[in-house]
C-alpha cells in the first residue's frame, strides 16, 4: 500500500464555540507529545521526520490505528520516538496520555491530529492535566463525524454522521448543532421535533 | 416592607399570576418602539422607589414560589447547579454579596449577624436560620453558591476573569431561556454567546466584554434582555424542551392574552472582591399579555416592536409558530398614538 | 468608568521606613469601617494633592487580602520620576487624610494553577506578598524567587522567610547570586503558572526564557510598574466635550482629562491594559507613545493614543472624548 493521499481538512469557519484547526508545526519545548488516529498519522510523520535525531528522546507518540491496518503503525514506529504506543480506542489512548502528562513538566508541547473526536478528547485531557487549551496544536484530518451530547439525557453519542440523529438512549430525534463544548469535546444535540413530535424529519448523511 | 408571598406554580396547572399592584413595576424591556440588539448597559444604582431597580437583589411577591420551583428543578436535575473546582472563593463572594444586600434592603425579611467569621443568617420567608463559618464550606450543607443560590430569585452565573476574557466556570441555572449550563460551563464569553445571530457582527459582544473586564468593585451595572414564553414556565431549559416545546403549538387567538408571557431578564453585573470574578445574575420576570396591555403605553409599543421584529430574531427567540397571530392580537391595543420614551408606564 | 471615579476616604495610620529607599504606608478608613476585600495582586489608586497638581498613582497592595482593617503599600523612592514617590516619601505623614480607589486587579493568580511560581525584582515584591497570603490560605503550592541588589534592599525578606520558610528564596546581586531561570523554568510540573514583577529587563528575561522553553503564554503572567513619564506641557482639544485642556509637565494626559470632568475609561494607568485607548481626531505634531498596547502600525497612523502614559508635542491634538 502506498502512502495515503494528502487529505485536507474540510472544516470551514463555523460558529465561535467551534474550535479552529491549524497545521502542526514543531515549536520549542522540553518534550513533544503526539496523539493521532489513522487519518492524522501522516501529520505526525510529516512533522517528526524533520526532527534531528537527538531530539527524538523528547518525542512521545500515541496512536489509534484503524482496525486491521498495520502500515501506519510501522511508519510511526520507525520514526524512533522515545515512546510509541498504540491502542484500539481513543478512550484508551487518551487515558494513557493522561498518565504520561501526569509526570510531564511545563514546557511540554501537545500535538493532536485526526478526527474532531480524537482531537477534542486530547484537548480536554490536556486541560485536565494542567495544560491550557491555547497551547495545544490541533490539525483536523479525515471524517467529519461528530461526537454529540444529547442535552436531554446527557448520553454521549459517538461517530454521528447524520442530521438529525436518534439518541440511542432516550430515543429522541436530535438536531446536531454547531454549538460545541471543549470541556465535553462534543457538539450539542437538541430534540428537533419537540414542539410537534408528529413532525417527520428526513435523516440525511451529512457529516462524512 | 410587607410583601404578600404568593403560593403559585410555574408548571402543571400554572397558577402563577401577577397581583394588579405588581404590574406597573414590571421591567418592560423596550425604551422605544423598535428593537435591535445593543450593548444597552447602564449603572445599577438605586433608582425609582418601588421599581425592580431599587434594590441590589429585588425580592417580590413571587419569591417563595420561585424558590420552590428551583428546588424541584434541582431535585430532578442536579446538573443545573455546577461549579468548576477553582470557583469556591467566588461562591463565597456571591454568598456575602447576597446576604449583605438582602439584610440591608429587606431588614424585615432577612437578618445577618457577623461575629468575626461566624455568621448567623435568618431568611424568614423560607424559614431558614443557619450559623456557619464564612470561607469554610464544611460548615454549610452544600457549595456556598448553591446554598445562597437556593435563596435568591434569578439564575446566577459566575464568570472567572483571566486571559483577557470571561469564563463561565460556575452557575445555578434553573429558569433559563433555552441554554444549558452543563453544556456551556467552561466556555468563554464569545463561545457561550456563539449561537446568537447578528450580534457578533455588530460588535455587541466585543464592547460588552471590554466593559465587563474593567468593571470596578462597588459599581454594578445592568441591562434588560427579553423573549416570550407560552405559559408562565420558569424552566424553559433545553434539557426539558420536550416538556415545554409543545406549549408553543397551543396558542390560539382566543388564549393569547393569558398564555403568551413577556419574559424579561434583568441582568446585572458585579465585580466580586476576593475572587476577582464577575457575578452575573439573570433575574426573570414574567407577565401575561393580558397584564402587559393594562398599561396603554406598553400595549401600543409592544405591538410595534413585535410587528417590526427582524425575522432572524423571531426565529432565534422561538416565536415563529405564533408570531403572526400575536401581532394581530396586539394590534387592537395600538391606536397609533405616540409613546413616551423610556420603559415605565405613563 | 473606572475604580478611581469613586474614592474611599482614608487616614494614614502608619509610615514605616523599611530601608533607605522604601517606605511602607498604611491606611485605615476615616470612619473605622472595613475596607473592601480584594484578591492578591490588586492595586489601589492613591490620589495625591501636590501643590495644585492632582495626581493618581497605582500601588500594589501588599497587605493580606484577609486583612480588612487596613491596607499597606510600599513605595520606592524615584527622584527621576514625576514626583509621585517623592511626594509620598516627603509629604505623607501619619494622621493625614487621603483618598484611595477600591482595589483593582490586573495581576491576579490563575485560580486553576496547581502551583504558583513567583519571580520578584526589587519593589516588585509587593504584589507577591499579598498573593502568597492568599495562596497559603487556599493551600495551593507556591514558590517565591526574589532578586534584590543587596540584603539590605531585599525588603521584607526576613518576615517572608519566617512565614513561608523554604518556599521563598532570595538572590542578592552584591553576593553574586542570581536566579537560574533556565533550571527553574525547566523543572516545574504541568499546571504551574509563573508570575513576574520587577524591572523591565527582568520581566523580559523571564518571559523570553519561559517562551523559549515552551511555556504557553496563558501560563506566563507579568506586571510592569510603569509610571507616566514627565514632559513638556501641551494643549489638547476634547471634541465631544467641546473643551480645551492643558496637560501639565508632571501630569499625565489621563489625569488632565479626569481633572476636567470628562468621562474616560481606564484601568491600569500604566499603558498595558488597553482600556484607555482613545481615537485621535486630529494630530498636527508628534505623539510620544509610551505604552505597551498599540502596535507599530497604530502608532505610526497617529489615529490612536493611550492617554495614561503617552504625550504630545506639536501644533494641535484633538481627541474623540
Amino acid at each position: 500500500m502506498g502512502p495515503a493521499t494528502m487529505s485536507e481538512s474540510l472544516i470551514e469557519e463555523s460558529i465561535l464555540s467551534r474550535p479552529t484547526y491549524g497545521t502542526l508545526k514543531i515549536v520549542p519545548g522540553l518534550a513533544h507529545y503526539f496523539l493521532a488516529d489513522a487519518s492524522g498519522a501522516e501529520c505526525v510523520i510529516r512533522v517528526v521526520q524533520e526532527l534531528p535525531r537527538d531530539m527524538m528522546e523528547k518525542v512521545h507518540i500515541l496512536y489509534v490505528p484503524t482496525p486491521g491496518e498495520a502500515a501506519l503503525i510501522t511508519s510511526l514506529y520507525a520514526l524512533g520516538a522515545t515512546r510509541f504506543e498504540h491502542f484500539p480506542t481513543i478512550e484508551e489512548a487518551v487515558a494513557k496520555l493522561g498518565d504520561w502528562l501526569s509526570d510531564a513538566k511545563m514546557g511540554s508541547q501537545l500535538y493532536l491530529a485526526g478526527t474532531e473526536g480524537l482531537v477534542g478528547q486530547g484537548v480536554a485531557k490536556g486541560e485536565e492535566c494542567g495544560l491550557d487549551h491555547t497551547a495545544v496544536q490541533c490539525e483536523h484530518r479525515g471524517s467529519l463525524a461528530r461526537r454529540v451530547q444529547c442535552v436531554h439525557c446527557k448520553t454521549m453519542i459517538e461517530d454521528v454522521t447524520t442530521q438529525p440523529v436518534k439518541c440511542p438512549s432516550c430515543d429522541l430525534l436530535l438536531l446536531v448543532r454547531d454549538h460545541y463544548s471543549r470541556r465535553l469535546a462534543a457538539f450539542q444535540g437538541v430534540c428537533i421535533n419537540a414542539e410537534d413530535p408528529s413532525e417527520e424529519i428526513e435523516i440525511k448523511e451529512v457529516f462524512k | 416592607m410587607t410583601i404578600q408571598f404568593k403560593d403559585e406554580s410555574f408548571r402543571g396547572d400554572f397558577t402563577y399570576a401577577n397581583s394588579p399592584s405588581n404590574i406597573p413595576r414590571f421591567p418592560f424591556p423596550f425604551p422605544e418602539d423598535e428593537y435591535m440588539y445593543s450593548t444597552n448597559i447602564e449603572p445599577h444604582h438605586a433608582a425609582r422607589a418601588g421599581s425592580p431597580f431599587e434594590n441590589a437583589f429585588d425580592v417580590d411577591e413571587h419569591y417563595v414560589a420561585e424558590m420552590k420551583d428551583r428546588a424541584l428543578v434541582l431535585a430532578d436535575d442536579p446538573g443545573r447547579c455546577q461549579a468548576l473546582p477553582h470557583m469556591e472563593t467566588a461562591g463565597w463572594d456571591f454568598l456575602e454579596l447576597v446576604m449583605v444586600s438582602k439584610a440591608r434592603d429587606y431588614p424585615d425579611l432577612f437578618k445577618l449577624t457577623m461575629d468575626g467569621d461566624r455568621w448567623h443568617w435568618i431568611n424568614k420567608p423560607l424559614q431558614i436560620d443557619d450559623t456557619f463559618t464564612f470561607g469554610d464550606s464544611s460548615t454549610l450543607p452544600c457549595h456556598p453558591m448553591e446554598y445562597i443560590g437556593r435563596q435568591v430569585q434569578g439564575d446566577h452565573a459566575i464568570l472567572d476573569q483571566r486571559d483577557g476574557n470571561l469564563w463561565m466556570d460556575a452557575g445555578i441555572i434553573t429558569a433559563q431561556a433555552d441554554w444549558s449550563l452543563d453544556f456551556d460551563i467552561g466556555m468563554n464569553f464569545f463561545e457561550w454567546h456563539a449561537p446568537v445571530p447578528l450580534a457578533h457582527e455588530l460588535g455587541v459582544f466585543q464592547r460588552a466584554l471590554k466593559f465587563l473586564l474593567t468593571l470596578p468593585q462597588g459599581q454594578p451595572s445592568r441591562r434588560l434582555n427579553w423573549t416570550l414564553t407560552v405559559n408562565p414556565r420558569l424552566d424553559t431549559s433545553p434539557e426539558n424542551y420536550p416538556k415545554w416545546g409543545p406549549d408553543r403549538m397551543t396558542v390560539t387567538p382566543e388564549n393569547i392574552g393569558e398564555k403568551v408571557h413577556l419574559r424579561v431578564e434583568l441582568q446585572t453585573f458585579w465585580r466580586l472582591p476576593r475572587s476577582n470574578a464577575i457575578l452575573f445574575p439573570i433575574r426573570t420576570y414574567l407577565m401575561a399579555m393580558n397584564e402587559v396591555v393594562t398599561q396603554p403605553k406598553w400595549g401600543r409599543r409592544l405591538h410595534r416592536v413585535m410587528r417590526d421584529l427582524r425575522p432572524e430574531l423571531v426565529e432565534y427567540k422561538g416565536l415563529s409558530r405564533y408570531h403572526p397571530i400575536l401581532v394581530e392580537w396586539l394590534s387592537q391595543f395600538d391606536d397609533g398614538a405616540p409613546t413616551s420614551p423610556g420603559i415605565f408606564p405613563d | 468608568m473606572s475604580a478611581s471615579d469613586h474614592l474611599i476616604p482614608v487616614v494614614v495610620s502608619n509610615v514605616v521606613e523599611v530601608n533607605p529607599i522604601i517606605k511602607r504606608f498604611e491606611f485605615k478608613h476615616v470612619n473605622g469601617d472595613e475596607l473592601p476585600a480584594f484578591s492578591g495582586g490588586a492595586h489601589i489608586v492613591v490620589e495625591m494633592l501636590d501643590d495644585g497638581t492632582k495626581r493618581k498613582n497605582p500601588y500594589s497592595l501588599m497587605s493580606s487580602p484577609f486583612e480588612r482593617d487596613q491596607y499597606a503599600i510600599s513605595v520606592r523612592r524615584d527622584d527621576t520620576g514625576r514626583g509621585g514617590s517623592k511626594f509620598m516619601h516627603e509629604q505623607v505623614r501619619p494622621g493625614m487624610q487621603m483618598k484611595i480607589s477600591a482595589p483593582v486587579n490586573l495581576f491576579a493568580l490563575d485560580l486553576r494553577a496547581r502551583k504558583h511560581l513567583m519571580i520578584a525584582g526589587g519593589i516588585g515584591i509587593t504584589p507577591f506578598i499579598a498573593q502568597m497570603a492568599q495562596a497559603d490560605k487556599l493551600g495551593v503550592p507556591f514558590e517565591l524567587h526574589y532578586a534584590a541588589r543587596s540584603v539590605s534592599q531585599a525588603a521584607y525578606m526576613d518576615s517572608l522567610a519566617d512565614r513561608f520558610g523554604d518556599n521563598v528564596s532570595c538572590y542578592c546581586d552584591d553576593q553574586g547570586e542570581s536566579v537560574d531561570l533556565e533550571m527553574l523554568l525547566s523543572s516545574q510540573p504541568l499546571g504551574t503558572h509563573v508570575y513576574v514583577c520587577g524591572p523591565k529587563g527582568m520581566i523580559e528575561r523571564v518571559v523570553e526564557t519561559a517562551t523559549s522553553l515552551g511555556w504557553p503564554a496563558a501560563h506566563v503572567h507579568f506586571e510592569h510598574f510603569l509610571a507616566p513619564p514627565v514632559g513638556e506641557p501641551f494643549e489638547v482639544h476634547l471634541a465631544k466635550a467641546g473643551i480645551d485642556i492643558t496637560v501639565g509637565a508632571e501630569q499625565s494626559l489621563l489625569e488632565a482629562v479626569e481633572a476636567s470632568g470628562t468621562p474616560i475609561n481606564c484601568m491600569c494607568r500604566g499603558g498595558a491594559c488597553g482600556q484607555c485607548e482613545t481615537v485621535v481626531v486630529a494630530c498636527e505634531g508628534e505623539i510620544m507613545h509610551n505604552d505597551h498596547w498599540l502596535d507599530e502600525e497604530q502608532r505610526a497612523s497617529r489615529q490612536r493614543i493611550m492617554p495614561c502614559v503617552s504625550r504630545f508635542r506639536g501644533k494641535r491634538l484633538e481627541l474623540d472624548l
